[in-house]
């Protein structure tokens, strides 16, 4: 009989499941929950930008893009970013279309991290950094940031972590699950820190149109200092609700995007076409469309945030992404036990802090892409819920 | 007058003057304020359910009237605009542009009703000269609420 485990690779299977696995099966299978549990918009993606891809289709426009992604479209992405973000990328050398902001990261780590690199990740973040720095072979290297610092990484944190095998830095910002952003000044004092190093920046900027309160979203990018040094990511599921279109992208200096765009060319060929011809209308057509979907995501937070304050969990305004992150250190119970208990006794599903990195304990993350109306019933069940366990 | 308000409440009457406060980051007292200064003014005129009968009610139909009326003199098309808007039959009364010239939604409990009220009613007003009357055999959007079979969630219930 055929022995897998001779077959697998040991950094694949060395690689842990996320723990909370079960915990996410048995939620999804349970009927009648009342979720704030998803990472995606609830909005379809706007018509306009469907209509556009249904009339490509319907033109045969089914091809192979080039590697590189559609000309038009990469030339939207360099006004889109140089128009709203301040950073100027060549379309034709600095941007490449991939599938999904997932594929970029990918991709950037496996042309940078060889064996025993290490790569710095702020924590609570989004789960993958972790696993594909340890595919590579790299060491990742956490830094556990902190709720008093608003989840932020400090100049004083990061230094810390410096080591000579140090690779690149992930910036995760706006960032779920913490709603974190980092502003200006936050990035000028990392750019002190890593200035005459060799080490990368790696800005997963996903959700970048997502900030709140009169915050602006800064892309490392777009401090001096840091241009040179700075990948960035980002893409269009989340600003645009386009997340099964699966297209993201990565921009950069010219050597590092060339070779990120060499394993592009040989793993993926090209992303979706469709898609690139929508997204096209996207970044063209749809800041209305955009400013529409967060004006209602604002009014969202700000229910969901004064909701768990009212009830006594503690949680801190996000200022970016679409997640609301209270403490519930107070119930003496741990993110996973508070998590587990709430969907069986009260069938409403939100996602321990832990999910996200050690550092996520005492906190849970609950989504707020969702009706207001929903959001109200589950904050009402989590409210009784909080009486029976006292 | 306050459009960010008037944009919650055409979503959705019933959220409370405190939810707006909330929704809007604003004193509840301002935001009772500005309501009850909308209403005063007439610029809100009422709240209402939006309600799918014909899923409750067998006999609940509903038709689109278009009347072609003479205007009269001094009071244009006002006059037979306000008379036909008596009807606690009517639901709406709208002045067209193009080939007629108001357009009349009735409401009842069965085609024959609707139409002996047409009939009965509305045709024989002095300044009507003509009707036509088409009955409505599903309403599948009103007031901006889709009247079909809500979608399920696809997102399933927890991703990261």
């Amino acid at each position: 009989m055929i022995d897998y485990g001779k077959i697998l690779t040991g950094t694949i299977t060395g690689v842990k499941w996320s723990g909370i696995r079960k915990f996410f099966d048995i939620a999804n299978t349970m009927e009648g929950v009342i979720s704030l549990g998803v990472g995606e918009p609830d909005f379809p993606t706007p018509w306009k930008i469907r209509n556009c891809a249904i009339n490509t289709l319907q033109k045969g426009k089914t091809r192979y893009s080039s590697n590189w992604g559609l000309a038009p479209l990469r030339s939207e992405i360099s006004h889109y970013l140089n128009r709203k973000y301040n950073i100027s990328y060549s379309p034709e050398s600095e941007i490449l279309v991939t599938v999904g902001g997932s594929e970029a990261i990918d991709a950037c780590l496996r042309v940078i991290v060889e064996p025993g690199d290490e790569i710095i990740i702020p924590q609570p973040s989004y789960v993958c950094y972790e696993p594909i720095t340890q595919v590579c072979g790299g060491v990742p290297v956490i830094i556990n940031t902190k709720a008093e610092n608003d989840f932020k990484v400090t100049a004083a944190e990061l230094k810390e972590k410096i080591t000579e095998k140090t690779k690149a830095l992930i910036l995760p910002y706006p960032c779920n699950p913490t709603g974190a952003i980092m502003e200006r000044k936050d990035l000028e004092e990392l750019s002190e820190v890593l200035k005459d190093t060799n080490i990368l920046v790696i800005s997963d900027e996903i959700y970048s149109e997502l900030t709140f309160g009169g915050a602006t979203h800064v892309s490392p990018a777009s401090i001096d200092s840091l241009y040179e040094r700075t990948v960035v990511i980002n893409g269009f599921s989340k600003a645009f609700s386009m997340t099964g279109w699966r297209l993201g992208f990565v921009c950069g200096p010219e050597p590092i995007i060339s070779q990120i765009t060499k394993l592009h060319q040989f793993a993926i060929m090209c992303a979706p076409t469709t898609s690139q011809y929508a997204a096209i209308e996207a970044l063209k057509s749809c800041d209305e469309e955009v400013r529409e979907m967060m004006e209602e995501y604002d009014i969202r937070r700000r229910i969901i945030v004064k909701g768990f304050n009212d009830l006594g969990l503690t949680c801190r305004e996000p200022k970016g992404a679409f997640y609301a992150f209270p403490s519930i250190q107070s119930t003496g119970l741990t993110s996973e036990e508070f998590c587990e208990k709430l969907l069986y006794s009260k069938k409403v599903a939100i996602v321990p802090g832990t999910a996200f990195g050690d550092s996520g304990e005492g906190f849970v993350r609950a989504s707020y892409c969702y009706s207001t109306e929903h959001i109200n019933e589950a904050l009402e069940r989590i409210g009784e819920f909080l009486k029976e366990i006292k | 007058m306050n459009k960010a308000i008037l944009k919650l409440l055409k979503k959705n009457a019933r959220m409370t003057n405190e939810e707006i406060a909330t929704a809007l980051g604003k004193e509840v007292d301002e935001v009772k304020a500005e309501i009850r200064e909308m209403e005063k003014s007439g610029l809100i005129r009422g709240y209402k359910a939006v309600i799918d009968w014909e899923s409750i009610e067998k006999s609940s139909v509903s038709a689109i009237i278009e009347l072609q009326v003479t205007p009269k003199a001094g009071y244009g098309f006002e006059e037979i605009a306000e008379r036909v808007s008596k009807y606690p039959e009517v639901e709406s009364v709208y002045l067209m542009s193009g080939v007629y010239d108001l357009n009349v939604v009735v409401r009842g409990k069965s085609f024959q009703e609707v139409a002996q009220f047409v009939a009965k009613e509305l045709s024989t007003m002095e300044s009507v000269t003509s009707t036509a009357t088409h009955f409505v055999l599903r309403r599948y959007k009103d007031f901006n609420v889709d009247l079909g079979v809500k979608d399920p969630d696809e997102r399933g219930t927890v991703s990261l």
